[in-house]
C-alpha cells in the first residue's frame, strides 16, 4: 500500500492514523478532516468545556507537532464529498480527487434536529467544539433553559446549566430519562437526580413547535397547547451517522458503513467509530457503538485489519456519563428489556452495583458512583446467572 | 545481570482532574495502576516501569478514554 486516506479526523481516525504509523505503515497517509479545528475530545464539551472549567487546548486530542511527526497530511476544514470504491478514489468538497490504496471511514455522527425544527438564534444542537463554545455564550447571557431530550448528552447539558445557576426545564418523550438506555428503574433514579438539583423535569412530552421573536427563540409549545418560556434551548435527541457522501459508492450503508466482523467495508475500505455498523463476533450481532472508548479501539482494530492482521473485533461495549456528583458506567451491552439485579448497594442510595441478565447470561453491569466495583465486576459479562448470585452474596 | 534486565525504561504521569474513571488502566497494567474505591480515580502504584511492563503502560495510555496518561522515555 502506497496510500492510507483516512476520512474523519476525531478519536478513531487519530488513532487509526497512529496504529498504523506504529504497526510499520510508511506509505502516503492522508487525514481528511472536515472540521475547524485539530481533533478534539468530546466528552468534555458538554461538562468541562461548556461549564468553563477547562480551556480549549486541554481538549486536543494530539499534540500539534503529532501530525508532523508521524508524516499525516492534514487537510483540515476539507469535507469528503463522495466515493469511489471502483477507482479508490474519495473526492472532496474543493472538486478535487484523493486516490487511496487504503481506506478508514470515520466520519462520526451529526446531532439529530426535531422534525420541523427551524433556525432560530438561541436554538442549539450540541456535537463539536464550537457548538460548545457557542451555546457557552448564549448561557452565559440566559436565565432559563430547555433542554431537549434526557439522554447522556442532555442530562449532561442539563446539569452543567443548573452549576452556571440556570433554571432548566429537561423534556423527555419517554416515562424515564434515558429509559431505552439503561431501562426503567435506572431512569427513575436519573429523574430523581435530576429533580433534586432543581430541574423541571417534563417526561412523556414532545415538542410540537418553536416560539421566536426577531429571529430569537422565546420558548416552545406542547402538543396540548401548554407552553414554556426559554432564552436558549438544547435540542439533545440523539444523532445520525455521516453517510451521504457514500451515496452511490456501492458500500453497504444501513444506519451507518456496514462492515464484517474485521471492520472491513469493501475492499481495502473499514470504519471505525461512531460511524461504523461492524459485525460483533461475540455478541452475534451487527452493532453500532456511539461510545468514546469504542472509537479508540475500533480505530486500533480497523487499522490493524486493513494492514492485514485479520483480527476479529470483538470489544467488550462500555460507556461512562457524569452529571452533577453522580457518574454512571456499565460493561457490556445493555438491552432495556434486561431484567436488572442490584448487586451492592440500593437505587436511590449515593452508590450502588447492578447487573442486566437475560436468558441466563449477564449481559452487562453498571455502576452508580461505584468506578472500581464495577470495573472488578466486568468479568461477569457473557458469565451466567448463577455467577451474579454468588457475587451478590459475596457483595453483600 | 539482573539489574540491567529490569532497568527502567518509562516514567509514567498521569492526570487526576483529567481521568474519567474508566478503569482500563487497571484491566490493562494491574500492576501499574489502580483506582480510588470513591470516585474511581486512577492511582499510579508505581511511577515507573521497566522492560517488561512498557507495552502494557504504553497500551493503557493509548486507551484511555480521557487521555489522562502520560509516558516519558526515563
Amino acid at each position: 500500500m502506497e496510500r492510507v486516506v483516512i476520512v474523519g479526523g476525531s478519536a478513531a481516525g487519530l488513532t487509526a492514523a497512529e496504529t498504523l504509523r506504529e504497526d510499520g505503515f510508511a506509505g502516503e497517509l492522508v487525514l481528511i478532516n472536515g472540521e475547524s479545528h485539530a481533533g478534539y475530545d468530546r466528552p468534555p464539551l458538554s461538562k468541562h468545556v461548556l461549564g468553563g472549567r477547562t480551556q480549549v487546548s486541554d481538549v486536543m486530542l494530539r499534540p500539534i507537532d503529532f501530525y508532523a511527526q508521524n508524516r499525516v497530511e492534514h487537510r483540515i476544514g476539507v469535507r469528503a464529498a463522495g466515493l469511489d470504491a471502483d477507482r479508490r478514489n474519495v473526492l472532496l468538497d474543493s472538486g478535487e480527487r484523493v486516490t487511496y490504496d487504503g481506506l478508514l471511514i470515520a466520519t462520526g455522527l451529526r446531532p439529530r434536529p426535531l422534525p420541523g425544527q427551524p433556525a432560530l438564534r438561541g436554538i442549539h444542537m450540541l456535537r463539536t467544539l464550537d457548538d460548545a463554545l457557542a451555546l457557552r455564550a448564549d448561557l452565559l447571557e440566559a436565565s432559563r433553559v430547555i433542554v431537549v431530550g434526557a439522554g447522556f448528552l442532555g442530562s449532561e447539558v442539563t446539569a452543567t446549566a443548573r452549576e452556571l445557576g440556570l433554571h432548566v426545564t429537561l423534556i423527555d418523550a419517554l416515562d424515564v430519562p434515558m429509559l431505552r438506555q439503561l431501562g426503567r428503574d435506572i431512569g427513575t433514579a436519573v429523574m430523581k437526580t435530576h429533580v433534586d438539583h432543581g430541574v423541571e423535569v417534563r417526561v412523556r412530552r414532545t415538542v410540537q413547535s418553536f416560539h421566536e421573536r426577531e429571529g430569537r427563540v422565546t420558548g416552545i409549545s406542547f402538543d396540548d397547547g401548554e407552553h414554556l418560556e426559554a432564552d436558549v434551548v438544547v435540542v439533545a435527541i440523539g444523532a445520525l451517522p455521516n453517510t451521504e457522501w457514500l451515496a452511490g459508492s456501492g458500500l453497504d450503508v444501513d444506519d451507518g458503513v456496514v462492515c464484517d466482523e474485521y471492520c472491513r467495508a469493501a475492499d481495502g475500505v473499514y470504519a471505525a467509530g461512531d460511524v461504523a455498523r461492524w459485525f460483533h463476533p461475540e455478541l452475534g450481532a451487527s452493532l453500532r457503538i456511539e461510545h468514546r472508548m469504542h472509537a479508540t479501539e475500533q480505530g486500533i482494530a480497523a487499522a490493524k485489519n486493513l494492514l492485514g492482521a485479520r483480527v476479529p473485533f470483538a470489544p467488550m461495549p462500555y460507556f461512562w456519563t457524569d452529571f452533577y456528583d453522580v457518574k454512571i458506567q456499565a460493561f457490556g451491552r445493555i438491552d432495556a428489556n434486561d431484567e436488572m439485579k442490584v448487586i451492592a448497594g440500593e437505587i436511590g442510595a449515593r452508590c450502588f452495583t447492578a447487573a442486566y441478565h437475560r436468558d441466563e447470561m449477564i449481559t452487562a453491569v453498571l455502576g452508580w458512583n461505584a468506578a472500581r466495583k464495577v470495573r472488578s465486576l466486568a468479568p461477569l459479562v457473557g458469565k451466567r446467572i448463577d455467577v451474579l448470585s454468588a457475587a451478590t452474596m459475596i457483595a453483600a | 545481570m539482573k539489574r540491567f534486565r529490569e532497568q527502567i525504561v518509562i516514567k509514567i504521569h498521569v492526570d487526576e482532574h483529567k481521568c474519567v474513571g474508566a478503569g482500563q488502566c487497571v484491566m490493562t497494567a494491574p500492576e501499574v495502576f489502580d483506582q480510588r474505591e470513591e470516585d474511581g480515580v486512577v492511582i499510579l502504584l508505581q511511577d515507573h516501569a521497566e522492560n517488561a511492563l512498557e507495552p502494557a503502560v504504553r497500551k493503557a495510555a493509548k486507551l484511555c478514554p480521557a487521555l489522562a496518561i502520560r509516558v516519558e522515555e526515563a
